[in-house]
């Protein structure tokens, strides 16, 4: 009989600590999926940020160093620097990318660093008990904002990967989701393409993954999905923001813009 | 090696590559700037070296960081102000048992302060200096030749001990010119720590991290932390002593203000009294049996620095009530002059009545 589903090599046997119906564990089995059809499992190193997925190397069987929070773009810019070989890649929250981690995360795309973020955006801080981040939407309630993101006093949701995108040294940056089996597969190949966009030496890579959080939204985990499809999509348009990769020699030779 | 006539600040960055330094992050602040000059111009374009001028502070001691997990040896350096900003990567740095090396070239604070040398940091240097029950090592010193000798000591305890290691410099030291000769050629190959991360080929993965949920494990990391800090207290503690054999006064100074009173101590010595000197060069480590020794040979100590007193504490806790113990400091970056000492010193002497050489 032919095998079709099978666990990861890369992903260890562990049981996931997330909340039922949360897209972390979906993006950990994407990918260590990816890391195994790559066969780069022994060249990764994975920064993960405080936060729910701060255990995310608890699942992920390669080598991880925790950051400080926000700082992942920093790290991974003095580990890959230190040891080009490596493929880095960062793993963040909303609050840690695109609020505390804004400066490190657009100087490091600016300067073309060779690491891929994996940007999750929830809309809220999941493991603080869900605040609002930047990404919040606009009249969304959160434990911060008990009467509805007002924009007046608390700002407009922050588009981080239209932001990266406008950045030289960003080659390629595209939004997914991971709220059905169509999104997910999308998501599943956004991942791949950042990783070789990192392996061809053409710059910094980053997908943005709107992720549900059910337990602080307070909605059921068939609900959140909705939500994502219904909500969120309309402030973050799911596809590809940026793809410079084409421009670019493969051998790592730049083009100009 | 000849001895050639240099900044200081770019004596710690050639001595830095002599150490096998292989990546510098920076950012710019007054009064270093010429060391992230020298590592932009010196270490930059060397083969396997990498410098990045980042976009704050908070970044470069991060970019250190992940350099260090890494395994090679990596620096940064700053004043004051940026150096408060490094305090959340070094505790960082300190919690996950990384080696690193950073450069204070210190200023007046607190606050924007002034560019002047001053020696306010010495405790956010030895306390620890971010959040969290650590230290760091922090090595001061009060020439150019100094400055060039202790950068490459520095990197050799961090990887020892897995520690970072503070160097605490000042304006004053780092802009002066002087005669230095450096001990060391470059390293041909860059050293590279057994235990860095570089992907799981051949091994399991791993893991380096501090957070945990279990306050055991926290308590068991703190302690091990501790056990390392008594060893570094017991091995690596040094200082400097001068004409202290028959001092009925001991003059305690750091850094360049070690050097200030030094000049005053040779006139005092002049006039016939009998002054001699206690500098401190791990400033953490602090030499406390050193100066509890001197206890048995002198009379009086003075506590002289360019901050209102923060060694002192340290020179109390060593004497431990056994010895009258006074103080002259200049605060805010206005640096005393040899002659200035050499009258506190003189009228101390004559008011506590010390014995004077005939």
């Amino acid at each position: 009989m032919k095998k079709v589903y099978r666990r990861p090599k890369s992903l260890k046997r562990a049981a996931f600590h997330y909340c039922p119906g949360c897209g972390h564990s979906i993006v950990h089995r994407l990918l260590t999926e990816v890391f195994d059809e790559m066969n780069i499992q022994d060249k990764v190193i994975g920064i993960p940020p405080p936060g729910c997925s701060v255990f995310a190397y608890h699942y992920l069987d390669v080598d991880m160093a925790e950051s400080a929070h926000g700082r992942g773009a920093a790290v991974a810019t003095g580990l890959k620097r230190a040891y080009p070989d490596a493929l880095v890649f960062t793993y963040q929250g909303d609050g840690d990318l695109a609020a505390i981690g804004t400066a490190e995360t657009i100087h490091a795309a600016n300067r073309g660093e060779c690491i891929t973020s994996i940007f999750i955006n929830n809309a809220v801080y999941g493991m603080t008990g869900g605040q609002m981040a930047p990404t919040t939407l606009s009249n969304m309630k959160t434990t911060t904002t008990p009467y509805g993101r007002d924009t007046r006093l608390e700002g407009y949701p922050v588009r981080m990967s239209e932001m990266v995108a406008l950045v030289k040294g960003a080659a390629y940056i595209e939004r997914t989701a991971v709220n059905s089996p169509a999104n997910i597969k999308r998501t599943k190949k956004a991942i791949r393409k950042a990783f070789q966009t990192q392996i061809d030496d053409l710059g910094y890579s980053m997908v943005e993954i709107l992720s549900p959080c059910p337990t602080n939204w307070k909605m059921s985990p068939l609900e959140s999905w909705q939500w994502v499809e219904n909500e969120m999509t309309k402030e973050f348009p799911l596809g590809l923001i940026k793809d410079t990769t084409r421009t670019k020699d493969i051998t790592g030779k730049r083009d100009a813009d | 090696m000849a001895k050639i006539l240099m900044y200081g600040n770019a004596a710690i960055g050639e001595a830095a590559i002599r150490a096998g330094c292989q990546c510098y992050f920076g950012y710019p602040i007054t009064p270093q700037n010429e060391l992230t000059e020298y590592m932009a111009t010196n270490l930059s374009r060397r083969k396997g070296c990498s410098f990045v001028q980042a976009e704050s502070e908070v970044s470069a001691i991060n970019m250190v960081y992940g350099a260090s997990l890494a395994g090679v040896r990596a620096m940064t350096s700053s004043s004051s102000p940026g150096i408060s900003l490094k305090q959340e990567g070094i505790s960082y740095l300190a919690a996950c048992e990384l080696p690193a090396v950073i450069v204070n070239i210190s200023r007046g604070g607190p606050g924007l302060g002034s560019i002047s040398a001053a020696q306010s940091d010495y405790f956010q240097s030895t306390r620890g200096g971010g959040h969290g029950d650590y230290r760091t090592i922090v090595l001061a010193p009060s020439s150019v030749q100094e400055l060039a000798d202790l950068t490459h000591r520095a990197f050799d305890l961090a990887d020892k001990y897995r520690i970072p290691v503070i160097i605490l410099g000042d304006g004053m030291l780092g802009q002066m010119m002087e005669p230095v000769e450096f001990k060391y050629d470059a390293p041909s190959e860059l050293p590279v720590r057994s235990d860095a991360l570089r992907g799981a080929k051949g091994r399991p993965s791993r893991i380096v991290k501090t957070f945990t949920s279990k306050p055991t494990d926290l308590e068991e990391l703190n302690w091990s932390l501790f056990r390392r800090y008594r060893l570094i207290e017991k091995e690596e503690t040094t200082y400097e002593i001068y004409m202290v054999e028959d001092a009925e006064l001991v003059v305690v100074a750091f850094g360049v203000a070690a050097r200030i009173a030094k000049g005053a101590i040779r006139n005092a010595r002049a006039n016939g009294l009998k002054v001699g000197m206690f500098r401190p060069i791990t400033l953490w480590p602090f030499p406390y049996e050193k100066v509890s020794e001197l206890t048995q040979m002198t009379k009086h100590f003075l506590v002289f620095e360019m901050n209102m007193g923060q060694m002192i504490e340290d020179v109390k806790l060593a004497v431990e009530g056994k010895r009258e113990i006074s103080f002259y400091g200049r605060p805010g970056g206005v640096i005393p002059t040899p002659s200035e000492i050499l009258r506190v010193i003189t009228r101390l002497y004559y008011q506590k009545g010390l014995k004077i050489e005939k």
